[in-house]
C-alpha cells in the first residue's frame, strides 16, 4: 500500500519535470545560445563554445535598445490606462451591482473571452483608411477625406492594446476588492471617516497588491508583443518583440535573437523584483 | 420591502465609499468594450468585403464558405485537438502541484510552487524562442505536439490558482479519515478528493483550454506546417479579401470559447 510519503513523490516529480524540462531548461538553453559567436545550426557538441559576441552587436546598436525603452514605454502607458479603466469597473462589480453582481461580471466576461486576434482586427478595421471610422465619418459628411493617420502607428498598437487588456484587468482587481473585509469600511465610517477619505484611506491601500498584480499581468505580455504591432502598427508601430520575431524566422540569427530575448527577460523581471520589494515595504510599514 | 433589508440596504451603502456615478460610467465601458466585436459580427453577415457604411445585404454565404474550406475546418479542428491536450496536463499538473504545496512539508515545497506561477512573468516572445532552441537542440520536430506542451506550461499558473483555492477549503481530516479507515493514499485521492474537487478541475479544465485555444504569440514559434486557428489566422489576416471568410470562422469558433467561459466562471462562483 502506498503511504503518503510515497504519495509526495508521485503528486510532485511530476510537476518538477514538466517544469525543467520545459520551462527551466529551455530558458537556460536560450541563454546559451546568446552566448554563442556564429549563427548556424545548434548541437550539443558547441554549446560551450562560449563568446560575447552578440551581446557586444547589441551596445553597438542603440536603435535595438532605445526599441526596447519604446515598448517598455508604449506597454506602462497600456498598463497605467488598462488598469485605470478596470478600477473604476471592477469597483462597481464589488461594491455598487450587489445582487445583479453576477450578471454584470457575465457581461464583462464575454468580451474578455472573444478572441484576441479579432479584437484586434476589429481595431484594424475601425481604424484604417477605408475603414468603419473613416467611412462612417465620410457617410454623415463630417469629413470628406478620409484620415490616413489612424491606422499603422504606435497610437493605433497602443490603442488597441489597451481595448483588448481592459476586460481582463477588471477580473483581478474585483477579486482583491471582493476580499477587502466590509467591517474596516464601517470602522473608518463609525471613526467619522467620509467617503473619499474611505476610498483613498482603506480601499485604495488594501486593494493595491490587486492592482500592481494586474498592472504586471498587462504590462509583461505587452512588453513582449509582436503580433499587435505586426497586424495594426505598420513599420513606424513596430516593438521590440518584433525584432526577436525577425532574428528567428526571415533574418535567421538565433544567438542575436537570443540575445535580445535574455536582455528583454531580464529587464523584465527586475521590473517585477522591483515592484514585489516596494509593496512589501508598504505591507512592512502599514 | 421590510423594515429589515431597508436597513441593510442603508447599510451597504454606508460601507460604499463614494457616491460617483459609476452605474453609467460601467455601460459607458462595456459599450466600447461590446462595439468593435459586435462590428466584427455584424461584418460578417454582410455582403459587403470590407467594413465600410452602409452596410449591404444580409448573407450567410461567408459561414458557408467558412465551413466548406478544408484549411479553415482544418485549423479549427487542430486547435480542438491542442487545446484539449494543454488542458488535460495543465489540470491534472496542476492538481499535483496543489495537493503536494498543501498536503506536505518537503524541501522544494516553496520553489514548486513558484516555478508553477513564474510562466506568468515571462514574456510569450521569450519562452517561445526558448522552446523554439530547445526542440531544435532535441531533434523534435515542431508539430501540432510541441503547441500543447508549450501551452501546458504557460496554463499551468492558471489551472493551479484555480485548484488551490479550492483546495485550501478543503478539511485534510476527511483523507485522514479515508486512510484511517484503511484507505490507500492514491484510493483516497480518487474516492474523496477528486470528487470534492470535481467542479474545479473542470473550471482549471475550461480556464487552460480558453488560454491554448486562443494563443497565438507562443504557438507561432512552436507550429510546424500544420497550423492552429490562430497561428493560421495571423497568417492569413493580411489578405484582405479572405478576411469575411476568416471573421466569420472566428466568430463561429468565439461562440463556443464564451459558452466555455460562462461555464467555467459559474462553476468557480459556485463552488469557490
Amino acid at each position: 500500500m502506498l503511504g503518503r510519503r510515497g504519495s509526495l513523490r508521485f503528486l510532485a516529480v511530476p510537476p518538477f519535470a514538466w517544469l525543467i524540462l520545459l520551462f527551466v531548461a529551455p530558458l537556460l538553453l536560450a541563454i546559451l545560445i546568446s552566448f554563442r559567436g556564429e549563427r548556424g545550426p545548434i548541437d550539443f557538441g558547441s554549446l560551450l563554445q562560449l563568446s560575447t559576441l552578440q551581446y557586444a552587436k547589441v551596445v553597438d546598436s542603440p536603435l535595438w535598445l532605445r526599441l526596447l525603452g519604446i515598448s517598455a514605454l508604449m506597454a506602462l502607458i497600456v498598463a497605467v490606462v488598462a488598469t485605470t479603466l478596470a478600477f473604476p469597473i471592477a469597483y462597481f462589480l464589488a461594491f455598487r451591482a450587489r445582487h445583479r453582481a453576477p450578471i454584470f461580471l457575465v457581461l464583462l466576461l464575454v468580451p474578455a473571452a472573444t478572441s484576441f486576434l479579432m479584437r484586434v482586427m476589429a481595431w484594424k478595421l475601425l481604424l484604417g483608411s477605408s475603414g468603419a471610422i473613416n467611412s462612417f465619418l465620410l457617410w454623415t459628411g463630417v469629413i470628406q477625406e478620409p484620415i490616413g493617420l489612424l491606422l499603422y502607428s504606435q497610437a493605433a498598437v497602443v490603442i488597441t492594446l489597451i481595448y483588448v487588456w481592459t476586460p481582463f484587468a477588471a477580473l483581478p482587481i474585483y477579486g482583491a476588492l471582493q476580499r477587502i473585509d466590509r467591517s474596516h469600511l464601517e470602522a473608518a465610517a463609525d471613526l467619522g471617516s467620509g467617503p473619499w477619505s474611505r476610498f483613498w484611506r482603506v480601499t485604495v491601500p488594501l486593494s493595491l497588491p490587486g492592482v500592481l498584480a494586474t498592472f504586471f499581468m498587462v504590462f509583461i505580455p505587452t512588453v513582449g508583443e509582436y503580433v499587435t504591432p505586426f497586424l495594426v502598427g505598420g513599420t513606424d508601430g513596430i516593438m521590440y518583440g518584433n525584432l526577436i520575431q525577425d532574428f528567428f524566422t526571415r533574418a535567421g540569427n538565433w544567438p542575436l535573437g537570443s540575445a535580445l530575448a535574455v536582455i528583454m527577460l531580464v529587464t523584465t523581471l527586475a521590473l517585477v523584483g522591483i515592484a514585489l520589494r516596494v509593496v512589501n515595504l508598504r505591507r512592512a510599514v502599514a | 420591502m421590510t423594515a429589515t433589508t431597508r436597513r441593510v440596504r442603508r447599510g451597504a451603502i454606508g460601507v460604499g465609499n463614494t457616491r460617483l456615478p459609476l452605474g453609467p460610467a460601467y455601460a459607458v465601458l462595456l459599450l466600447l468594450l461590446y462595439l468593435p466585436i459586435v462590428l466584427l459580427a455584424v461584418f460578417s453577415f454582410s455582403a459587403n468585403t470590407s467594413l465600410s457604411f452602409p452596410l449591404e445585404g444580409f448573407s450567410l454565404d461567408w459561414y458557408g464558405k467558412a465551413l466548406a474550406d478544408p484549411a479553415l475546418v482544418g485549423a479549427a479542428r487542430n486547435s480542438l485537438v491542442v487545446a484539449s491536450t494543454a488542458a488535460t496536463a495543465a489540470t491534472a499538473l496542476g492538481f499535483a502541484v496543489s495537493m503536494a504545496v498543501l498536503r506536505f512539508r518537503f524541501a522544494g515545497r516553496r520553489l514548486l510552487l513558484a516555478l508553477a506561477a513564474a510562466p506568468l512573468v515571462v514574456p510569450f516572445v521569450v519562452l517561445g524562442v526558448a522552446l523554439f532552441l530547445v526542440f531544435n537542440l532535441l531533434g523534435v520536430p515542431r508539430s501540432l505536439m510541441t503547441i500543447a506542451l508549450g501551452h501546458s506550461v504557460v496554463a499551468l499558473p492558471y489551472a493551479t490558482l484555480i485548484l488551490l483555492s479550492r483546495i485550501i477549503g478543503l478539511d485534510p481530516a476527511l483523507e485522514d479519515a479515508a486512510m484511517d479507515l484503511g484507505a490507500s493514499y492514491p484510493t483516497t485521492l480518487r474516492r474523496v478528493i477528486l470528487p470534492l474537487v470535481g467542479p474545479s478541475l473542470l473550471s482549471a479544465w475550461l480556464t487552460s483550454f480558453i488560454v491554448s485555444f486562443d494563443e497565438v504569440a507562443l504557438a507561432n514559434f512552436l507550429a510546424g506546417g500544420d497550423p492552429t486557428f490562430p497561428v493560421f489566422l495571423y497568417g492569413q489576416l493580411r489578405f484582405a479579401g479572405r478576411l469575411p471568410v476568416l471573421i466569420a470562422m472566428a466568430v463561429l469558433l468565439m461562440t463556443v470559447t464564451i459558452i466555455l467561459t460562462l461555464i467555467a466562471n459559474r462553476l468557480r462562483s459556485r463552488h469557490a
